[in-house]
């Protein structure tokens, strides 16, 4: 039967369906970035100056911080999909699920705050 | 205490889609969510659909949706919903009217994991022997009274219909890891193909959905192992 999107959204669900939800967006996010990091990498073929110029684009601020959005991305997603090898490779982790999740939320605070605040310094300066 | 209910309801013979009705009922802290659409039903509009049967949590007839995530309205007590208590049909299966969906492709599913013993050696003079380490590795999964809460929850099935589901894998793990059963190659064999067990994302909201308890996700997490490793 239709499902309709904000039915997906609207369900309660807990740690194990945020993970997931956060777990799909910085996956299309990262897919979407690397396909315009394959375009901007094979404008080369046009020669140095118009890739340059290309490139030149990724120093804008809002580039440095979707740059800084971008690799919390990566890390969630790094550290999420650990956390599901972990419960697919050994399923009586799943009794532990959540202090799983905790955990991933607690790497990725301890490695991107400090990582977030030095691409971000910029903008104090 | 005093309780509202607001109802998603629908007749598919009179309304174009689904509307939100309200309903104030006076009743007890202790009082169960069923409780309360009884005295809806019996006291105030006798056109409210909902199945129930037991209203002891066991034969699996009202789960719904309940302020926002799936449980038996007899299992639910008032005291832990609110004042303002949401209640709608699950999710991902067609509306028969109000609370009641038609569960005929949940049994569907059910129904093609086989469960069912299976046994093709000659049968014994006595019964099939089984020590009680063996009937524990399947003791979570005997519990199911298929509620259809787990598969309603799921993201997976509500994305594709097509899914086998939690709750037909949880009756498949019951057969599977049963020392006593020789159907484990093709009930593994069904539940490999493309809408099969390889359809689970883990996100858990089975398990959270689960008014027995039975931790759904790692039964099928046990299934895709069996399936991983059966050939090594």
């Amino acid at each position: 039967m239709n499902i309709k999107p904000h039915e997906y959204l609207t369900y309660r669900g807990r740690a194990g369906m945020w993970a997931w939800i956060l777990h799909r967006l910085t996956g299309v996010g990262v897919f979407v970035f690397l396909l315009a990091h394959i375009v901007d990498t094979a404008l080369i073929g046009w020669g140095p100056k118009v890739y340059n110029e290309a490139v030149a684009l990724y120093r804008h601020p809002i580039s440095r911080v979707g740059e800084a959005v971008l690799a919390g991305a990566v890390l969630f997603h790094a550290l999420n999909g650990v956390r599901i090898i972990i419960l697919d490779f050994w399923p009586q982790t799943m009794t532990a699920e959540k202090k799983l999740f905790a955990g991933v939320v607690g790497l990725f605070a301890v490695v991107y705050i400090p990582m977030a605040i030095y691409m971000l310094r910029f903008l104090v300066h | 205490m005093k309780v509202t209910l607001k109802i998603k309801r629908f007749n598919p013979e009179k309304d174009e889609k689904p509307w939100w009705a309200e309903y104030a009922v006076e009743a007890e802290p202790t009082d169960r969510l069923l409780d309360a659409l009884n005295a809806v039903k019996w006291y105030q509009d006798g056109t409210l659909s909902y199945r129930r049967s037991c209203a002891h949590g066991i034969c699996g007839s009202d789960a719904m949706l309940i302020n926002g995530s799936n449980a038996l309205a007899c299992k639910a007590l008032l005291k832990n919903l609110g004042d303002t208590i949401t209640v709608e049909p699950m999710r991902g299966f067609r509306v028969v009217k109000d609370l009641m969906v038609d569960l005929e492709p949940f049994f569907d599913k059910y129904k093609q994991v086989k469960p069912y013993f299976i046994t093709y050696s000659v049968t014994p003079e006595k019964e099939r022997l089984q020590s009680p380490p063996e009937r524990e590795r399947f003791d979570d999964t005997t519990k199911c009274i298929l509620c259809g809460a787990c598969t309603t929850s799921c993201p997976s099935f509500w994305a594709n219909p097509e899914y086998v589901g939690p709750a037909a894998i949880v009756n498949a793990h019951r057969f599977i890891f049963d020392s006593r059963d020789e159907g484990r190659e093709e009930r593994l064999e069904i539940l490999n193909h493309r809408d099969g067990v390889w359809r689970c994302r883990t996100i858990f909201n089975c398990v959270e959905a689960c008014p027995r308890g039975i931790n759904v996700t790692r039964a099928i997490g046990e299934v895709k192992q069996a399936l991983m490793y059966r050939k090594l």
